[in-house]
C-alpha cells in the first residue's frame, strides 16, 4: 500500500534511500494523487536519491513555489478589492501558511483562496468582490440557495481575468453541524502579519483544520491535511491551551482525534488509538502503488458519515434526492 | 495493475497500466525499439481503468487516469485502448511537463537545424512531419516539439505517429507494413492508425538541435506563403503551448528568443508533394 509508505517517507525522509525502483514509482503516484508530492520534495531535499527522481522532486518544489506566489498575489488582489470595505481579511488553509511561512506551507499544493470574514459584513463583501472581477460559479439555482441557507461560506467565485477561485467564509462549519464553532472569537484573536493581512491564531489553525477534517469532509485529501496538522501543532503555545480553545469551540472530540491520527501517522506514536481511529487510519491510507483509490466501501461508508454530521436525517434524504435527480454520484 | 509496460521517449518516461491486456500488447510491440525508464523509475503514471467495475467485461469502457488528468474526459471504446494510452501519454505532457517550454507542434531536423511546424489539429503538420521522416529528414515528434529554455534547443518527443483519416493510405505509401500500429475506425477522431517513427528518429531521440525556421501550415489552400511577424509567431505560440503559463519568467525569456531568432512563414498548400516543395526552397533561403 503506497499510501502507507507515503507516510513513511514524509515521516523519515533517510527511509528513502532504502527504496527500490518498483517503491519510488508507487511513492510518486501516490505522492501525487494526495497532493503531497511537493511536501515530499521539500521533506526529500538533500537526500540521496535515484538520478531519474531528482527531476521529478526539483519540478514538484518549483511547482510548489509557483502555487504559492500565485496564492500569495490572489490573497493581494482580494485585500485591494476589499481595502475600501475596512474588513480585514484572514487567510485560511494554505494561503495562510504560505504567507506566514508556516511550516505546513513548505512545498504545500495551494487550490482556492480561502478568507474570513465577518458574517454581518457578508453584503460589502459580495459587492466589493463582485466588483472586483471575481464571478460566480455555480449556475444552479438549488446549489446557491443551498450555500446561502446552510453553508459557512458563499458559492464559490471565481476571478474572470486570472481564473482563480474564492472562497469566501462567515464562520467554521456548515450551519448545519452539530458542532458550532466560535468564528467571532477565531476572528478577534487572528494575528496580525507584516504584509497587513491576518492569519487565526496557533490554536485556532489546528481547530479549523480539524474541524475541517473530522466534523465535516469525507477525508478526501486527508492526508495532506492531516499534515498540515502534524505541522500546525508544532506552532500551538501548549497542548493545555489547544485543549482549552477547542473546549471553547465544542471542538473537543476533533481536536483529539486530529492529534492521536497525526500522532500515529507522522510520529509513529500510535498510542492511545481508538478502535474507530482505526478505520480513519485505513481510510486515510487507502492508495496503492498505481495512485488508485482503493477500499471502497470504507470510502463510501465516510462519504455518508460526513453528510451525516453535516446535517440532520430528513435533511439528508431530501438533499440526496434532490441530488440524485439532477444526475450526482458519489465517486 | 494487471498489465503494465514502461517506457522512454526523449526526456520523459512513461509507466502505464492497464485493467486490459491487448493496449499494453500493442505499446510493448509499437515500441519495442524505445529504451527504458532510467533506473526503472517512471517521471509519470498512465492508467486505463474500467470506468465501473462491472465495464472491465461487459461493453469494456477506457476511462484515462494517471498523475495528471482532465475531469470531463471522455471514456473510449477498448477497442480504442492503444489510442487511449498514446493521450494518457500525451496528457501526462501536457498538464505535467515542466523541463522544457512545450510546443503544440511537430518537428523534423536536418543538417543538425530543426524546422518546427504549429497549427491546428488538421492542419498537415503531423502528416507533413511523418513524410519528411520518411525522405532524409530526422523525426523529432508529430505533437509536442520541446523546447529547453537554458540553452534554445529543441528536444524531440518521437511519440508514435498518430496518423488520421487519408493521411493514413498517404504514408501507406511511403513507410513499410511493419511498422503500422491496428486501423482504429470511428474513434472521436476519425479513423487513426499509428505509425512507428524510423530507427533514426528513435535511436537519435536524445539529441537536442537548433531550430531554423517555424511554419504555419494549413491543408487545403491554394499555395501561398506569408511572412509571420514576431509578434504574431509569439501570440500563436503562446495559444499552442499548454505549459506556457506555468513556466512563467522562463517560458516567456524561452519564447521571445526563439521567435526572434528564427523566421517565420505561413504556408497554404493542397498536396503533400506540393508542400514538400515549398519547405524545401524556404529551408534553402531560409534557415
Amino acid at each position: 500500500m503506497s499510501g502507507a509508505l507515503l507516510v513513511a517517507v514524509l515521516r523519515n525522509p533517510a527511509s528513502a534511500s532504502r527504496l527500490t525502483p518498483g517503491d519510488w514509482n508507487g511513492l510518486i503516484a501516490a505522492s501525487r494523487a494526495e497532493r503531497l508530492i511537493g511536501t515530499l520534495a521539500v521533506r526529500l531535499a538533500g537526500v540521496s536519491v535515484p538520478a531519474s527522481v531528482e527531476p521529478i522532486l526539483a519540478d514538484a518544489r518549483d511547482e510548489a513555489a509557483r502555487e504559492a506566489r500565485q496564492a500569495l498575489w490572489e490573497a493581494d488582489r482580494a485585500a485591494a478589492a476589499l481595502a475600501g470595505t475596512g474588513i480585514p481579511v484572514i487567510l485560511l488553509k494554505g494561503t495562510a501558511y504560505a504567507a506566514a511561512g508556516l511550516r505546513a506551507g513548505e512545498g504545500r499544493f495551494i487550490g482556492d483562496l480561502d478568507i474570513l470574514v465577518p458574517r454581518d459584513r457578508l453584503d460589502d463583501v459580495e459587492a466589493a468582490i463582485l466588483t472586483a472581477g471575481w464571478e460566480w460559479v455555480k449556475p444552479d439555482p438549488y446549489d446557491d440557495d443551498y450555500y446561502r441557507r446552510w453553508m459557512h461560506e458563499l458559492p464559490p467565485m471565481i476571478h474572470k481575468e486570472r481564473d482563480r477561485m474564492i472562497d469566501i467564509h462567515h464562520t467554521i462549519l456548515p450551519l448545519t453541524a452539530r458542532q458550532t464553532p466560535d468564528a467571532a472569537t477565531m476572528m478577534a484573536d487572528a494575528v496580525r502579519l507584516d504584509n497587513g493581512l491576518y492569519i487565526l491564531s496557533p490554536e485556532d489553525r489546528v481547530c479549523h483544520a480539524a474541524a475541517h477534517l473530522f466534523a465535516d469532509g469525507d477525508l478526501a485529501g486527508g492526508l495532506r491535511n492531516l499534515w498540515d496538522i502534524h505541522c500546525l501543532l508544532t506552532e500551538c503555545r501548549s497542548m493545555p491551551a489547544l485543549t482549552a480553545r477547542a473546549a471553547q469551540h465544542g471542538l473537543t472530540k476533533a481536536v483529539a482525534r486530529a492529534t492521536r491520527l497525526a500522532n500515529a501517522l507522522y510520529r509513529e506514536d500510535r498510542s492511545g488509538l481508538t478502535a474507530f481511529d482505526h478505520l480513519f487510519v485505513a481510510r486515510l491510507l487507502a492508495r496503492d502503488g498505481w495512485g488508485r483509490e482503493t477500499r471502497k466501501l470504507l470510502r463510501f461508508a465516510f462519504f455518508v458519515r460526513s453528510h451525516w454530521l453535516r446535517m440532520p436525517p430528513i435533511m439528508l434524504a431530501r438533499h440526496l434526492w434532490t441530488k440524485w435527480r439532477k444526475g450526482h454520484r458519489p465517486a | 495493475m494487471k498489465h503494465q509496460v514502461m517506457l522512454r521517449i526523449g526526456p520523459a518516461s512513461f509507466r502505464v497500466g492497464s485493467a486490459w491486456p491487448q493496449p499494453i500488447v500493442d505499446l510493448a510491440r509499437l515500441y519495442a525499439a524505445y529504451p527504458q525508464p532510467e533506473d526503472g523509475i517512471a517521471d509519470f503514471t498512465v492508467r486505463l481503468e474500467p470506468t465501473r467495475p462491472w465495464r472491465r467485461f461487459i461493453r469494456p469502457s477506457v476511462f484515462i487516469g494517471g498523475d495528471h488528468m482532465l475531469a470531463d474526459a471522455a471514456p473510449m471504446a477498448l477497442a480504442h485502448g492503444l489510442l487511449a494510452a498514446e493521450m494518457g501519454m500525451n496528457m501526462q505532457m501536457a498538464l505535467g511537463w515542466r523541463r522544457h517550454l512545450l510546443l503544440h507542434a511537430s518537428c523534423v531536423e536536418k543538417d543538425g537545424r530543426a524546422l518546427v511546424m504549429t497549427g491546428e489539429s488538421g492542419s498537415g503538420k503531423s502528416t507533413l512531419a511523418a513524410q519528411l521522416g520518411e525522405r532524409g529528414w530526422r523525426l523529432m515528434g508529430d505533437e509536442f516539439a520541446l523546447l529547453d529554455p537554458s540553452t534554445g534547443q529543441i528536444f524531440a518527443f518521437p511519440r508514435l505517429v498518430s496518423l488520421k483519416n487519408q493521411a493514413i493510405a498517404v504514408m501507406q505509401g511511403e513507410a513499410p507494413a511493419e511498422r503500422f500500429g491496428p486501423l482504429m475506425r470511428d474513434t472521436p477522431k476519425g479513423d487513426i492508425r499509428h505509425l512507428v517513427p524510423n530507427r533514426s528518429a528513435v535511436t537519435r531521440m536524445d539529441e537536442g538541435t537548433i531550430p531554423a525556421l517555424l511554419l504555419f501550415p494549413r491543408f487545403g489552400f491554394a499555395p501561398e506563403v506569408r511572412e509571420v511577424g514576431q509578434g504574431e509567431a509569439f501570440m500563436r505560440l503562446t495559444q499552442a503551448s499548454t505549459n506556457y503559463v506555468t513556466l512563467g519568467e522562463r517560458g516567456f525569456t524561452a519564447l521571445t528568443r526563439f521567435v526572434t531568432d528564427i523566421p517565420a512563414r505561413a504556408i497554404d498548400f493542397s498536396s503533400g508533394d506540393e508542400a514538400i516543395a515549398m519547405i524545401d526552397r524556404l529551408w534553402e533561403t531560409l534557415a
